[in-house]
């Protein structure tokens, strides 16, 4: 049976078109009729669609007749598309046997196609190359078919192209699958071992387990036992997604589906566990994987005190299905209670705040993102600190040391220069560089976390018109010569505003912030200085003039009720500020240290 | 008594006016955004019906302690058609023996043969729209007089007027504090009895506010604030301030004092606005729906407001605290001062003699604001 499966995954750069494959594919295949046809299918979040990535992995199985008149079962196993989700690229391939490594034919190969095609050599898998998007007048099937071979070795007539708009090589990519992905090993005889390489939490069904059966077989009804928790369910139902659910009654090596034993909260399961039988259990689990690690943090505030509840409330049903969640509560003297959360990255922080917004109607103030400090106090102890507040008096710190990481960028090589400028007014250095065609360059750098979280990628993308691609790892800790910056409103310090940052970088991020916060603070009845400081050292100063003129020319009998209105809503627009002390402060002013520049030009 | 006297301010509650709206332009002037049209004075002759019809099916009242008939421009209209309508409130309300009726006039339109016959039609009192005696100024504004022109004009009318007033507005970019003294100079060295210097206000929907989102500079508040400080100071040389613009060396502006006082008014004319028994109507704005209902023997009402209550009283401060008199305390302005002591501490607000006044006059609206949206006491 198992030499009829193949198990894999599409790994792609953002935008290469791996969902509309994904979905040319299903529709291929029948697993959905062209009327039942959305696009993106895989995609079911409303942001997943919207932005056109992927963010949960989902799998579908898809049946496929050969022409050896045989039956395939193919396991499709989704991605996300964006480099905050990494890890959970690392997890899905860690089910698979084989990837399909899918390159924009206009594009070429890009940061995420090699960070994705190192991750599956690593897995061990079998990698088919394929140029998508080969119907576009701009494509360049040839150029984009010997990067990858350039990556991956071989021969560039190897590369299969296709359209997954128009369908165009669609066949021929299933036989590919057939063919060059090799049968999942693994013995059907043995115990049980099925490895959980994801979970979603369901309203209906409760917590839902993707597995990957390794050894033995799971029927429906058995005791099962997760290795690594050691908790006992009953595996109350098997199923298979077509992407329709499917109940069946057994899932045997080589096999995918879902694993439902009526655990209710996501917390209770290990993403990377190994589910063997009571019965009959394995003796070792298989490979796991690390758990995701939260490297932004930001101070989450509603608008209004009485929201604080509903926050907590939203953020436990987000968490539902998304593990890689965290957070704890934060109190802020500017903006009351709130929440300390950990992000994979800014993409994540962005749509975990769009959502708390959307879906749970919340009106938020977000604080400027920052990374995980490490600090080695004069007693020797370590501490981590995850929020500028938290950095303890410097005369008991003996070290300071924050997290780096090993950027890869590949961009054409004319854009050599201004990359490396960049990276430089980052406090980068140059790790490695290499052509992969005579016309674009691999980089690889090293530099502080915190100054890819900041807009790296923006001023990347505006410096190479668009053409450079960012994908980046964590490399662990370093020393760093880091001060905290204050900000102060009227003389008192706001702990939202404070900022812990590189001493070279402290005036321009002083200077940056106190500028902007005086476009932003409306004049107010009383003079409002503005100052950044380091400790009682004073770096810069702005005054917001204390408003001199607040009246309409005119009232007359025929304006009454309009003027009325008008200052009704005038009065409306100031609801939506922040009183710091005596200061009116709008929200906005809390995310500006985001557009704070602090590279040089 | 003072124009800013406190009894006057609240007697003219009890005051009954009229308002009378004459919607046509020469040409439409940047910056406005009242109810106003160009280019269709054919339509005078039928609208002047339209008013009359108005005025006749209106409810009993009067009599009249004040009449003002504003625009658009007013003194495009024959006088003859003025005087119709003066009569057509006088024998519908009666007319009081002191009453005042003010009319709007524009410079290019006054001299001595339009001044008397004006005043013959019974118009007692003239409000000219001069707004600078700058022609830069002038010429940005889009107004179609010179300097010049506006000092003859006042002239004439003052021969046959006793009491004339002038409207300025400043803060334009293009004044200078220069410019702004000058007009400050001439505006003393007439002997008129009365004038409105407004800030220019760049109002939502008008052609001037489209520039500025295009990029023409826009009023500085702090150039404007010390153009109001100066205006203050130098006008109070010959007048008393009574209102945020309003000066006046002996009688102010009856119509306006009794729309403060939160007093009743009829209007008549297309987007008029008027206050009866507690309710606020505004006329349909457009002319030829107004001249249609009208003639079709209706009311050509666009809309009502109840205003009672909590709304009432907050409105009456509104309006009252705009005075220089201040509006008297009562259970809102308790509630104010109650709600934001602050106001009284900074120096901008105070009480005495069972009265709220501002102290800050250009911080008005930082309370009006407030008012407008405190609770009501529990």
């Amino acid at each position: 049976m198992s030499d009829r499966i193949r198990n894999l995954s599409i790994i792609a750069h953002i935008d290469h078109g791996k969902s509309t494959l994904a979905d040319r594919l299903m529709e291929y295949t029948g697993a959905v009729t062209e009327r039942e046809m959305r696009e993106q299918l895989l995609d079911t979040m409303d942001l997943e669609r919207e932005r056109g990535i992927t963010i949960k992995a989902q799998s579908v199985r898809l049946s496929y007749e050969a022409d050896d008149g045989q039956e395939y079962q193919i396991n499709l196993i989704d991605t996300p598309g964006h480099v905050d989700f990494s890890y959970e690229v690392s997890r899905s391939l860690a089910a698979c046997d084989g990837a399909v490594l899918l390159v924009d034919a206009a594009q070429g190969a890009q940061a995420q196609t090699l960070a994705n095609a190192y991750l599956a050599i690593e897995a061990g898998l079998e990698i088919v190359p394929v140029i998508n998007k080969i119907d576009l007048p701009s494509a360049d099937p040839a150029a984009a078919a010997a990067e990858i071979a350039a990556i991956l070795g071989g021969d560039p007539d190897d590369v299969l192209g296709v359209s997954a708009k128009t369908g165009q090589g669609i066949k021929e990519l299933l036989d590919r699958i057939v063919k060059q992905i090799p049968q999942p090993s693994g013995d059907p005889e043995a115990p049980l071992r099925a490895l959980v390489f994801d979970s979603y939490f369901d309203t209906f069904r409760g917590v839902v387990c993707s597995i990957r059966v390794v050894d033995g077989r799971i029927r429906k009804g058995e005791q099962v036992l997760f290795m690594a928790t050691g908790d006992k369910h009953a595996a109350n139902e098997l199923a298979v997604s077509t992407p329709r659910i499917i109940p069946i009654t057994e899932l045997s090596a080589g096999e995918v589906g879902l694993l439902i034993t009526g655990v209710k909260h996501i917390d209770q399961i290990r993403v990377g566990d190994t589910v063997t039988l009571v019965a009959n259990p394995a003796t070792e689990p298989l490979e796991g994987y690390d758990e995701p690690k939260p490297m932004v943090f930001s101070g989450l505030f509603p608008s209004d005190g009485d929201d604080f509840e509903r926050l907590r409330e939203a953020l436990e049903k987000l968490q539902l299905n998304d593990a890689s969640l965290v957070w704890e509560p934060e109190t802020s003297r500017a903006l009351g209670f709130g929440f300390r959360v950990g992000f994979l990255g800014l993409l994540h922080m962005e749509i975990v705040r769009e959502r708390l917004e959307r879906e749970y109607n919340l009106d938020l103030v977000s604080t400027a993102p920052s990374v995980a400090y490490r600090v080695t106090l004069t007693d020797r102890s370590v501490m981590e600190i995850r929020s500028p507040q938290d950095l303890p008096d410097l005369s008991s710190v003996v070290e300071l040391e924050e997290p780096y990481v090993r950027a890869m960028i590949i961009a054409p090589s004319e854009y050599i220069g201004t990359i490396m400028e960049l990276v430089q007014s980052r406090r980068g250095s140059m790790h490695h560089m290499q052509y992969l065609t005579p016309e674009r360059v691999e980089l690889i750098y090293e530099l502080p976390l915190a100054e890819v979280v900041f807009d790296f990628f923006d001023h990347l993308k505006s410096r190479t018109r668009g053409y450079a691609s960012l994908d980046y790892e964590p490399v662990g800790y370093r020393v760093s010569d880091l001060v905290k910056v204050d900000i102060l409103l009227a003389g008192m310090p706001v702990d939202a505003f404070s900022t812990i940052t590189h001493r070279a970088k402290a005036v321009m991020y002083g200077k940056g912030m106190v500028e902007t916060l005086r476009e932003l603070i409306p004049r107010q009845l009383f003079d409002v200085p503005i100052q950044a400081a380091i400790g009682s050292h004073i770096i810069s100063r702005e005054t917001v003039k204390a408003r001199r003129k607040d009246v309409l020319a005119k009232c007359y009998g025929g304006d009454i009720s309009r003027k009325r209105k008008l200052l009704e809503k005038q009065k409306e627009g100031k609801k939506r500020m922040k009183m710091v002390g005596a200061v009116e402060v709008p929200q906005e002013a809390f995310v500006a240290a985001l557009r704070v520049d602090t590279s040089d030009r | 008594m003072r124009p800013d006297s406190a009894r006057l301010a609240d007697l003219a509650g009890q005051w009954r006016s009229a308002y009378i709206h004459i919607p046509f332009c020469a040409r439409v002037c940047p910056y406005c955004d009242f109810a106003v049209v160009a280019g269709q004075d054919d339509l005078v002759q039928r609208y002047h019906r339209a008013v009359i019809s108005e005025i006749e099916m209106s409810d009993e009242w009067g009599p009249l302690d004040a009449v003002f008939i504003g625009g658009g421009t007013p003194s495009r209209l024959p006088p003859e058609l003025a005087g119709s309508m003066i009569e057509a409130l006088d024998s519908k309300f009666g007319l009081a023996s002191d009453v005042e009726i003010s009319m709007e006039a524009n410079p290019e339109d006054i001299n001595a043969t339009s001044s008397s016959a004006f005043s013959k039609a019974g118009v007692s009192r003239l409000s000219m729209g001069v707004q600078s005696f700058d022609d830069v100024v002038l010429r940005e504004l889009g107004r179609q007089h010179t300097s010049d022109q506006a000092q003859n004009a006042v002239a004439a009318a003052q021969a046959v007027f006793p009491r004339v007033s002038i409207d300025l507005i400043y803060g334009h970019p293009v004044e200078t504090n220069l410019s702004w003294e000058q007009t400050l100079d001439l505006t003393l060295a007439l002997g008129i009895d009365h004038v409105s210097a407004y800030s220019l206000t760049v109002e939502l929907g008008t052609p001037l506010s489209r520039a500025v989102t295009n990029g023409y500079p826009a009023p500085d508040d702090d150039v404007q604030a010390d153009r109001w400080e100066r205006a203050a100071e130098r006008l109070e040389e010959r007048f008393v301030r009574y209102e945020v613009s309003n000066y006046a060396t002996e009688q102010p502006c009856r119509y306006n004092l009794a729309t403060w006082a939160q007093g009743e008014y009829e209007a008549f004319g297309l987007g008029a606005h008027g206050h009866r028994g507690g309710i606020r109507t505004r006329n349909l704005r457009r002319i030829d729906r107004y001249m249609e209902a009208v003639e079709s023997g209706k009311r050509p009402l666009a809309g009502e407001t109840v205003v009672s209550g909590w709304d009432r009283e907050q409105e009456r401060l509104m309006l009252g605290l705009r005075r220089a008199a201040g509006v008297i305390t009562g259970p809102g302005g308790r509630r104010v001062l109650e709600l934001h002591p602050e106001f009284v501490k900074a120096g901008i607000v105070k009480e005495e003699n069972g009265r709220i006044v501002v102290v800050r006059t250009l911080l008005t609206d930082t309370i009006i604001r407030e008012v407008l949206t405190m609770p009501p006491p529990e």
